[in-house]
């Protein structure tokens, strides 16, 4: 479903990225993990659009999408979480959810302006979307407070609720878990898997915590230093020497 | 439009009703007048400050142009104003698309920078090619619908507010529906806005061509009531007037427009007491609202408000 080839981005004298190439296949839950500085991150950007690759391409569904504009590459069905929150603060849990269903929706200025019957209908349409979402991620009760009045693991949660609301057919997660506590991180799992198995939707996860990797992935890449060291299925990433010394510099597996 | 919205309109619509009725003297009258007609022109600002983040700097060149345009349409061709009013609306609309495409294409402060620069030439233009240049031009025909001619101050007040009612409704809507939303996102996270799949620069001009027919619909306003046009009206002085009610009133929602709008109108003439220190004081009024209300007086007090009932509850 999405083709990484040879990607190589190099930031003043940094090779972030050198000439890292993987597949995410579709329907599965991808993962892509590394040490910190890794160039993990970097490549989440470069696949939503965020800043183009030096070299190489990425590929969605066939269609080469790097050097599309950010908002394009969405509108194609590939939605986002940010690590660095970017949830839209002053408006309610509800709007932000609302502003994901911007692109399935048309109304325009004018007809808006003047509150139209076709906009009125659609309204009444995103608004129960959006709520059935809010409903799904567990947030429902918070539709009219603040975004950014929630607390950071409900923060994290609603970011993945507004990129549902774009209906993606594949979602990049930049670590989820961060800065979540033990049950709050095993919710999110389950989370992703039901949005994986319930939804069919495809998921790339870049994340830290090995734990929630290693139970919720069916295919991990390991980059170190800008380089792949590593791909396939968790037991035997465990397994790899490499990815374990890149991790701890001995022999003890990452988890 | 949420329920507190709808009934701040309610309050308003009964006061536009009542004060005209009640209040007889025609200086009022005239203060009421000229108030509405700068809070059309500051709600459209408002939104664009509040959503867009841009700042214009030139919306006394599309309040110049509502109000030249509609004047020369209606005196010289003699059509109706209200049809006069929309096509000079046409025009503001196209001077602000051909202004945005460019500068807007550009990240950062350049819409502000181009909009000055585009105030002066309007300012320029109409003193040198305007009817009667500098001294302006006179007899411009009054306010009328369906051929009914609206000279009455109550009844030019009641058709400004009137106006003012239906741009703060068609507001209203617009910011609580989907393009609005986008634009207050806008606001929040461009970063998102763009993973969202909004279309940024577009939503952008959109919104920059909505203030300038707000502006165009104030300036014509303008023009069919004091039926007597100069360009000093529409100098940068009054753009700097207009961002300063929206400044004062709060970027965050259109009522610091109007709210803006009324103060700034109202504040020269209640200072005309002061003789000659009125230049003062109200430079000093504006520096400490500044300081101490940076975010604007409407947003403070429905923060208090809110709280208050809060603490009731």
């Amino acid at each position: 479903m999405l083709d990484i080839r040879n990607i190589t981005k190099v930031f003043g004298g940094l090779r972030a990225l050198d000439d890292v190439s993987f597949s995410v296949p579709a329907q599965s839950v991808s993962a892509l993990i590394g040490p910190n500085g890794a160039g993990k991150t970097t490549m989440m950007n470069i696949i939503s659009g965020m800043f183009p690759p030096d070299e190489g391409s990425v590929s969605f569904n066939q269609d080469v999408i790097s050097g599309l504009a950010p908002a394009a590459i969405a509108r194609r069905g590939l939605s986002r979480t940010f690590q660095h929150l970017e949830l839209f603060g002053e408006m309610t849990v509800l709007e932000n959810v609302l502003v994901g269903r911007y692109i399935k929706s048309r109304s325009g200025f004018v007809a808006s302006g003047l509150r139209l019957p076709s906009v009125r209908a659609e309204e009444k349409e995103n608004r129960e979307r959006s709520l059935d979402i809010l409903a799904s991620i567990g947030l429902a009760e918070k539709r009219e407070e603040r975004a950014a009045n929630l607390p950071l693991g409900e923060q994290r949660i609603l970011e993945i609720g507004r990129a549902l609301a774009t209906e993606p057919t594949l979602l990049l997660l930049d670590e989820p878990a961060a800065g979540l506590n033990i049950r709050e991180t095993r919710d999110l799992g389950e989370m992703i898997v039901r949005l994986n198995a319930d939804r069919g939707i495809t998921i790339l996860l870049v994340e830290h915590d090995m734990d929630l990797v290693m139970r919720i992935s069916t295919a991990i890449t390991v980059l170190n230093f800008g380089q792949k060291i590593a791909s396939g299925k968790p037991s035997d990433i465990q397994r790899n020497p490499d990815v374990i010394a890149a991790y701890l510099g001995d022999e003890e597996p990452p988890c | 439009m949420t329920r507190e919205h709808g009934i701040a309109l309610l309050i308003l619509a009964a006061l536009v009703l009542a004060i005209p009725s009640i209040v007889t003297d025609s200086y009022v009258m005239t203060l009421m007048i000229f108030s509405g007609i700068n809070a059309i022109a500051a709600i459209g600002l408002c939104i664009l400050m509040g959503s867009a983040g841009q700042v214009s700097l030139g919306q006394a060149g599309f309040y110049g142009i509502g109000a030249y345009a509609s004047s020369v349409l209606s005196q010289s061709f003699g059509l109706p104003v209200p049809a006069c009013m929309a096509g000079a609306a046409i025009v503001s609309a196209l001077a602000a698309v051909i202004l945005a495409v460019p500068s807007l294409r550009l990240k950062g402060h350049y819409l502000a920078v181009a909009t000055l620069g585009f105030g002066e030439i309007v300012y320029i233009v109409l003193n040198e090619f305007g009817p009667g240049g500098p001294s302006g031009f006179g007899d411009i025909p009054p306010l009328s619908f369906a051929g009914v001619a609206i000279t009455e101050p109550a009844h030019v007040a009641w058709t400004v507010w009137g106006f003012l009612l239906l741009v703060l409704v068609f507001s209203l809507n617009l910011l609580n529906a989907r393009p609005g939303r986008a634009l207050r996102a806008l606001h929040g996270s461009e970063t998102a806005c763009s993973a969202m799949g909004l279309d940024i620069v577009r939503l952008k001009i959109k919104v920059f061509v909505l203030s300038a027919v707000y502006a165009s619909i104030a300036g014509s306003l303008y023009a069919h009531y004091v039926t007597f046009i100069s360009p000093s009206s529409f100098s940068f002085f009054h753009s700097v007037l207009l961002l300063m009610m929206v400044v004062l009133g709060g970027i965050t929602t259109v009522w610091g427009g109007v709210i803006g709008a009324v103060i700034i109108t109202l504040l020269p003439e209640t200072l005309k007491s002061f003789e000659e220190l009125d230049v003062l004081a109200y430079g000093l009024i504006l520096t400490l609202s500044l300081l101490f209300l940076r975010r604007g007086i409407v947003p403070i007090v429905i923060d208090k408000f809110r709280t208050s009932e809060r603490g009731h509850a």
